[in-house]
């Protein structure tokens, strides 16, 4: 992450993934209709929600993340029938952990999103860059000895 | 032509309507029972104050004509509500007029005995703010 | 090591607009492993691909990121071009940086910086790329057309046409659909029964075509080339195979009051009955909430006069299992129910009607023979009042927010044909747009206005008061002479609002096919590919995919027939080469693999391992089915062990983006 010293302006690193199905489509939808939302997100491209091990938003944060979000198909509606179910259950196992851990809940989020909802992913992204830059860095969980 | 873009943000503004929302169908005209009596009808407040046609909608009695009913909002298919439009009209006309209010107390001196309750409890609303 | 080219394009202005192209190829070219890196304006054009085939030869690379627009649009293209060039399709990888940051993004400095960041994270993943080959899978050389009107006719009849088997499932006791109550159809004024009963007829006779009536489909399985479908047949209590169509039991049935759903309640059926005159396939069926013997155990008149003996109280449901290789969805559509829209008094005068009832009176074999009388009394209407856009365009949140598009063109119709059959009959519409975008649809509705005298007003109707004397008071706006209008009117007939089928969603929920908030099923381009869902394998044809008439139906049904033909002809299909795998070494079979994969493409064997101490152990470990497995990572994500990876996304991979983005 970097922290512009003179503007004080936070720019955090956000990190998305989005099933290649459903809600990579809608991200491509909001840019093909121009909305705008904060460079600050980074997508990476899935099969499917329910291919994101915990693990890897785990390394996220590790690396200094300071938001992840995992975007998948609406429930019932999922490409592999089941995967968001799976996705759904293994985050909320996550989050529980993490919120044990004393991470703020809003670090990380599940939010479902169609092909056809380009306005949503871009509102979703707009909402949640600004909810992290209001809950700052993410200092409890970046490890400095991956800082070069 | 200023003051006239002023008064259509100053509408704007206390209705939070959005006029460009309107299709032009004609639908809460068509649903007011007070038609007949107004010189300019909901569909033209919403289309007047798009342009910015301020002063004529001020100076008409239009908008001492309308019941308030809110038939139009409930018929609109798109949300416009002119109802909201034809009050916000209505308060800035009000408000430019300085202190010109009713008060309860006025009320009995101004009474007569044909005049139905609901006219009543309308023009309070209506002249009291 | 590998040997890795980075190639931006800038398409045109529309990435290059917004991100320094130049400055991202050079970023890239200081990445670990970029032997090469360039940019050029059409990465997808043949030159642009030469670029990319000239650079693999002269500087044997061994992997390609291209940063350009969506992998969703150009991955299976710059695959091409790397199998041209002799690279493994699969050592090619895609940086989207149009869709997702040029398009997105304003501002020069931060959007040049996203793409290069995104560009990073792709070449991080390429570095872990193996080479992939595809399997094959087979194709089931059968279609499956789900619904039997106009648009499921005309796929099926274009796919038996090019010598393939397809089955048509429809729910209704005979097929044909919402063309069957039609009069007549715009613009030709054709008789829509005569133009459809051929078609009909040609399903039914036609050896590749076998039609499942009185039928829904209750399951389906499998992927494309490879669907399992059940079928489930309900029981019409009449065995179709006896059964002649002679009607004699519809005569004779003494259950007389059952409301008559083809003529939409306005007149009665018996509880035995075959809906029309030229139904397909023309067999009685039982109405079982109505008739006596089913509910009571007391009647059977119809078993007695039957000659053939086809009725049978006691048949069943059955369920059928099928093998298709391509689904066709061709739901079609219904009017909306006018519940919230009490301002026009439907539900409180009989003499208000919609546009179908109103087409059921005007067809001769209708409930008034074709004679257009009010429903309340039976007399003649003299002043008839059609309202548009009932329901449709409609955004405050009792109807549809969408143009239902056939609604112009038939109240034009309707009122045409009133004006001819009824000279002395004044008939008005209220609009709020006439929209005729078809062929000979604005001369259609023009000849409504100048030679027959329909007076169309703009504005629309407020509210329809029915009056104590029978009239119907129908207020409305004239928005060009600014009046309001009172008319006396003797039938006011709404222009309701089209939606999909209440079995629609269900239905794409089984087939996994998306569907937008209105639930009209969605297609995978809204302009190129018009007549494909996004699962691969199912086809949409007809109003299921949005509102439309019947010229543009039959259109997109023959459509849907080409893409299917085009996937039945294939012996093989091949197989997305992302699939899981297991090492064997780690699995300790576990399980927790098998029990989340939706395709059950997993199973288990026991395999002979040689141990370090050279003696030979036996352990079961997972295998995964290449053909069957789908590559969505489920069990990648439930192995405990980690043996389960994903080709194409292995957690190295991904893990290797993710540490790009947060450097």
């Amino acid at each position: 992450m970097q922290v512009n010293e003179s503007a004080k302006q936070f720019k955090p690193t956000i990190v998305a993934f989005c099933c290649n199905w459903c809600s990579y489509a809608g991200a491509d939808l909001a840019g093909t209709n121009r909305l705008n939302y904060p460079a600050d997100v980074k997508i990476i491209r899935v099969p499917c929600s329910c291919r994101v091990n915990p693990m890897f938003i785990l390394r996220a944060f590790q690396r200094g993340a300071d938001g992840v979000i995992l975007c998948g198909c609406h429930p019932g509606d999922c490409h592999y029938t089941t995967g968001n179910y799976y996705a759904r259950r293994r985050m909320t196992l996550l989050f529980s952990m993490l919120d044990y851990l004393g991470i703020e809940k809003e670090r990380t989020r599940v939010e479902w999103v169609s092909a056809a909802e380009g306005a949503k992913f871009a509102a979703t992204m707009n909402e949640f860059v600004e909810t992290i830059v209001r809950l700052g860095e993410n200092k409890r969980l970046g490890d400095l000895r991956c800082k070069q | 032509m200023d003051h006239n873009q002023r008064d259509k943000e100053q509408i704007l503004r206390s209705s939070g309507v959005n006029p460009l929302k309107c299709m032009r169908c004609g639908k809460c005209s068509a649903t007011c029972p007070s038609y007949d009596e107004m010189e300019y009808h909901p569909h033209q407040f919403v289309y007047m104050v798009e342009k910015g046609q301020i002063e004529p909608l001020m100076a008409s009695k239009s908008i001492y004509k309308c019941l308030s009913c809110f038939a139009c909002v409930e018929r609109c298919p798109r949300g416009v509500e002119p109802a909201k439009l034809v009050e916000a009209v209505r308060l800035l006309v009000i408000r430019q007029q300085g202190q010109n209010h009713l008060k309860a107390d006025d009320i009995p001196a101004l009474l007569d005995e044909d005049l139905p309750q609901q006219a009543i409890v309308s023009a309070l609303r209506k002249y009291s703010k | 090591m590998q040997r890795i080219g980075v190639f931006v394009c800038w398409c045109g202005s529309n990435i290059a607009g917004t991100v320094d192209v130049k400055a991202v190829s050079e970023a890239l070219g200081q990445e670990p492993g970029v032997v090469f890196s360039t940019n050029y304006q059409y990465m997808c054009s043949e030159a642009g691909q030469n670029i990319i085939k000239d650079a693999i030869r002269e500087h044997s690379l061994t992997g390609v990121v291209v940063c350009s627009c969506s992998p969703r649009m150009h991955e299976a293209t710059f695959r091409k071009t790397a199998a041209a060039a002799g690279l493994n399709p699969y050592m090619v990888e895609i940086a989207n940086i149009r869709e997702q940051c040029s398009w997105i993004h304003k501002d020069m400095l931060t959007a040049t910086e996203k793409a290069i960041i995104l560009g990073k994270a792709a070449v991080a993943k390429v570095h872990l790329n193996a080479p992939l080959t595809a399997g094959e899978s087979p194709v089931v050389k059968r279609a499956l057309v789900i619904g039997g009107g106009i648009a499921g006719i005309q796929t099926a009849l274009d796919i038996a046409e090019a010598g393939f088997p397809v089955d048509i499932v429809e729910k209704e006791p005979t097929i044909g659909g919402k063309m069957t109550q039609i009069d007549k159809t715009f613009p030709t004024l054709d008789c829509a029964a005569c133009i459809l009963t051929p078609k009909m007829v040609d399903c039914a006779q036609n050896e590749n075509i076998k039609i499942y009536s009185y039928s829904e489909v209750a399951a389906v399985k499998g992927f494309v080339g490879n669907f399992t479908v059940t079928i489930k047949k309900k029981a019409r209590y009449v065995d179709e195979t006896k059964c002649t169509g002679c009607g004699l039991c519809t005569e004779k049935c003494p259950q007389k009051k059952v409301p008559n759903l083809f003529n939409l309640g306005m007149d009665n059926r018996r509880a035995i009955y075959i809906p029309f005159a030229q139904a397909v396939p023309k067999v009685a069926t039982i109405d079982p909430d109505y008739c006596n013997m089913l509910k009571n155990g007391k009647c059977g008149v119809c078993s007695k006069v039957c000659t053939a003996g086809a009725i049978d109280y006691k048949q069943q449901d059955q369920l059928i299992e099928q093998q298709y290789g391509a689904i066709v969805v061709a739901t079609g559509f219904n009017p909306i129910k006018l519940d919230a829209y009490d301002e026009y008094a439907y539900s409180q005068s009989k003499d208000v009607i919609t546009s179908l009832e109103f087409e059921r009176l005007t067809n001769a074999a209708g409930p008034t023979s074709g004679k257009l009388l009010r429903p309340s009394d039976g007399k003649h209407p003299h002043t008839i009042v059609f309202v548009q856009c009932v329901g449709s365009r409609d955004t405050s949140g009792c109807g549809k927010p969408y143009c239902s598009k056939i609604c112009c063109m038939y109240t034009a119709k309707h009122a045409m044909l009133t004006r001819e059959k009824y000279p002395d009959t004044d008939v008005y519409v209220f609009y709020i747009d006439v929209r005729t975008p078809g062929k000979n649809f604005d001369e259609f509705y023009r000849r409504a206005v100048e030679e027959y005298g329909v007076h169309y007003i703009k504005g629309m109707v407020g509210k329809v008061a029915p009056r104590a004397d029978g009239k119907l008071m129908v207020q409305a706006s004239d928005l060009l002479a600014n009046e309001q209008l009172h008319i006396e009117a003797d039938l006011v007939v709404l222009a309701a609002a089209i939606e999909p089928d209440k079995s629609a969603r269900p239905l794409a929920t089984m087939l996994t096919a998306s569907m937008d908030t209105n639930d009209f099923f969605t297609e995978a381009h809204p302009k190129l590919r018009p007549v494909e869902s996004p699962t691969a394998g199912i086809f949409l044809s007809g109003a299921c995919q949005g509102p439309k008439d019947i010229p543009e139906t039959v259109s997109q049904a023959s459509a849907a027939a080409a893409k299917v033909i085009g996937l039945l002809v294939k012996d093989k299909l091949t197989c997305n080469p992302c699939v899981a795998q297991s090492d064997e070494w780690m699995c300790n079979g576990c399980s927790s693999c098998e029990k989340v994969c939706p395709y059950g493409a997993i199973s288990y064997v026991d395999k002979e391992f040689r141990m370090p101490d050279r003696t030979t152990a036996i352990r079961r470990v997972a295998q995964v089915n290449p053909a069957v497995c789908q590559g969505c990572g489920a069990c990648t994500v439930a192995c405990p062990s980690g043996a389960m990876d994903l080709k194409g996304f292995s957690n190295r991979q991904i893990m290797a983006e993710v540490d790009a983005i947060c450097k």
